[in-house]
């Protein structure tokens, strides 16, 4: 059989393939990121970080929902983290092959995949209605943990497995328990990837709008207690696009929410490549 | 007699795959003892029989005895942690922990509950000392362990392993990812921490067996084909596989 086009064509016309698709995603957030910044910029002064809405946001700042963001994704981070390390070490320690664990395994498949409204509308009726906490920090934290809580746990059991054996063998052999290997060596030398995952759940989680839409409020003013009502960036942002508020502070927030991403991604980036350095000597 | 460990008829099997047949060997105190054959006969699951390393692996089983100071280490009430402090492995690949070089030898002493950091700074000295590695890190004790050279990073381990105090130090090939300057630090080593401890030696190198030890035994297919002391086994084999192995017939 003749061949039709030869080997060394083929083999840049396929590098020339790959290297487009690298391309085009790097335009396409770039033109996503840049269109938001480019209409949000001039809208962002300081006095729009730091003061109140006026007028349901048509006018005054975003400094109660920069707040209430914060608040419920810390709230988020704070519950899912435990959780999400702890089933990630016992599937990757403890459990072996089993059948509970293939269940375990397919649940946070499941919950990863569950849309985000549907989140909301269980939040509503479980925490905010069932266990009776109301519209508030807490309801909306505790549903965008059960959004972060597969991807933590995923990409946390992913990286306690690559923690190499030789080091639980090395612990081991000097007598040390199972317990105490998994929490003085295996934890710490897998502490890189848990952060990495801890940041794509907070990274859900802070830019969840409708999971929380029925479960934090929209309060317009600081929130103090975790019982206060609250509204998070991705939530104003919705109100004021769908209401017909502003357009303009529309995009102001959606810039400040991006940048606010952006800056716990690069510090949370490089605090994780201190450690590394500092663990693996270079 | 002066045997830290008695082996006696020992066999090892991996679910139903029998890797270790009839194994008898005593080990004398305070000596090197060299455990050589070719790959794959049981010389490393041997040694990991000692400190009961092979209880993590699925399928395995065993009869026979092995005594340690003349008590059976696989008696049900014996406690696998404390056996693990007094037997000490060393691997063949080194395997620091991504701590700092001081965390890698205080590792023992805090798993087994010395908190007095003077008590700790003490024994990691003494034992990076004993390890003839102290003098080249004592500067950067707070470094990374991963940033040492293998055969750094290979007496750290060992320094790890003697902090605790062992009776017994078993070392699976510990020279083979070395280079040689590397290994004769590591043998110098070997040859002094025998007046302290009892130590097995793995390895493939019959020079490095003739150098280090006192005894050796003969391991192939799974059986001990000669033990005895080292310069009777190189010299006059009494078995004819020992002799073809020793003389580079086959392995």
């Amino acid at each position: 059989m003749h061949r039709i086009i030869s080997p060394k064509i083929a083999q840049n016309i396929m590098k020339a393939l790959f290297w487009a698709s690298g391309i085009i995603t790097i335009i396409i957030l770039i033109v996503i990121i840049g269109y938001i910044l480019m209409k949000g910029l001039p809208v962002m002064s300081l006095s729009f970080l730091f003061s109140d809405p006026i007028d349901s946001g048509r006018a005054g700042g975003i400094f109660p929902m920069i707040i209430s963001s914060l608040y419920v994704t810390l709230i988020a981070i704070i519950v899912a983290t435990p959780l999400g390390v702890g089933a990630a070490v016992y599937l990757s320690e403890y459990a072996g092959e089993s059948p509970i664990v293939k269940l375990i395994r397919f649940g946070a498949e499941t919950l990863a995949s569950i849309p985000s409204i549907v989140f909301g509308l269980f939040g509503l009726a479980f925490f905010v209605i069932y266990l009776g906490l109301g519209w508030c920090v807490l309801s909306g934290g505790l549903i965008l943990a059960l959004m972060a809580l597969p991807t933590i746990l995923q990409v946390s059991e992913v990286s306690l497995e690559a923690v190499p054996k030789s080091y639980r063998e090395g612990s081991l052999a000097i007598g040390a328990t199972k317990w105490q290997t998994i929490y003085r060596v295996v934890i710490p030398a897998g502490v890189p990837g848990i952060a990495t995952g801890v940041i794509l759940g907070l990274a859900r989680a802070i830019s969840e709008a409708a999971a929380i839409l029925f479960a934090v409020g929209a309060a317009l003013s600081v929130p103090i207690s975790i019982f206060d009502p609250a509204r998070p960036l991705p939530l104003h942002l919705y109100i004021l696009a769908t209401e017909g508020i502003s357009l303009n502070n529309a995009y102001g927030t959606a810039a400040v929410l991006v940048i606010l991403v952006l800056v716990i991604t690069v510090v949370t980036n490089t605090l994780v490549e201190r450690y590394s350095k500092k663990m693996m000597g270079r | 007699m002066d045997y830290r460990i008695e082996v006696e008829d020992l066999n090892v099997y991996f679910d139903e795959a029998q890797i270790l047949k009839n194994i008898n060997l005593k080990i004398h105190k305070n000596t090197v003892t060299s455990l050589i054959g070719p790959s794959g006969c049981g010389k490393s699951t041997f040694i990991r029989t000692l400190n009961r390393m092979n209880d993590l692996i699925d399928g395995f089983k065993h009869d026979g005895t092995v005594l340690l100071d003349g008590r059976d280490i696989y008696d049900p009430k014996v406690d696998v942690v404390e056996l693990r402090k007094k037997i000490g492995m060393v691997f063949q690949k080194p395997n620091p922990f991504p701590k700092s070089i001081f965390d890698n030898v205080a590792y023992g002493l805090r798993v087994h509950g010395i908190s007095d950091n003077n008590v700790i700074k003490e024994k990691v000295e003494e034992s990076l000392k004993a390890a003839a590695l102290w003098d080249e890190v004592k500067d950067k004790l707070d470094m990374s362990a991963m940033g040492l050279s293998g055969g750094q990073q290979q007496r750290l381990c060992i320094a790890r392993t003697i902090a605790v105090n062992p009776e017994v130090i078993l070392m699976d090939e510990p020279a083979s990812a070395l280079d040689p300057i590397s290994t004769t630090k590591i043998e110098d080593l070997v040859h002094k921490l025998k007046n302290d401890y009892t130590i097995i030696i793995v390895t493939h190198n019959m020079q490095q067996a003739t150098r280090v030890s006192k005894y050796t035994a003969f391991f192939l297919n799974g059986e001990i084909v000669e033990s005895g002391l080292t310069d009777r086994l190189f010299i006059e084999p009494e078995d004819k596989r020992t002799e073809d192995y020793i003389t580079g017939r086959f392995g």
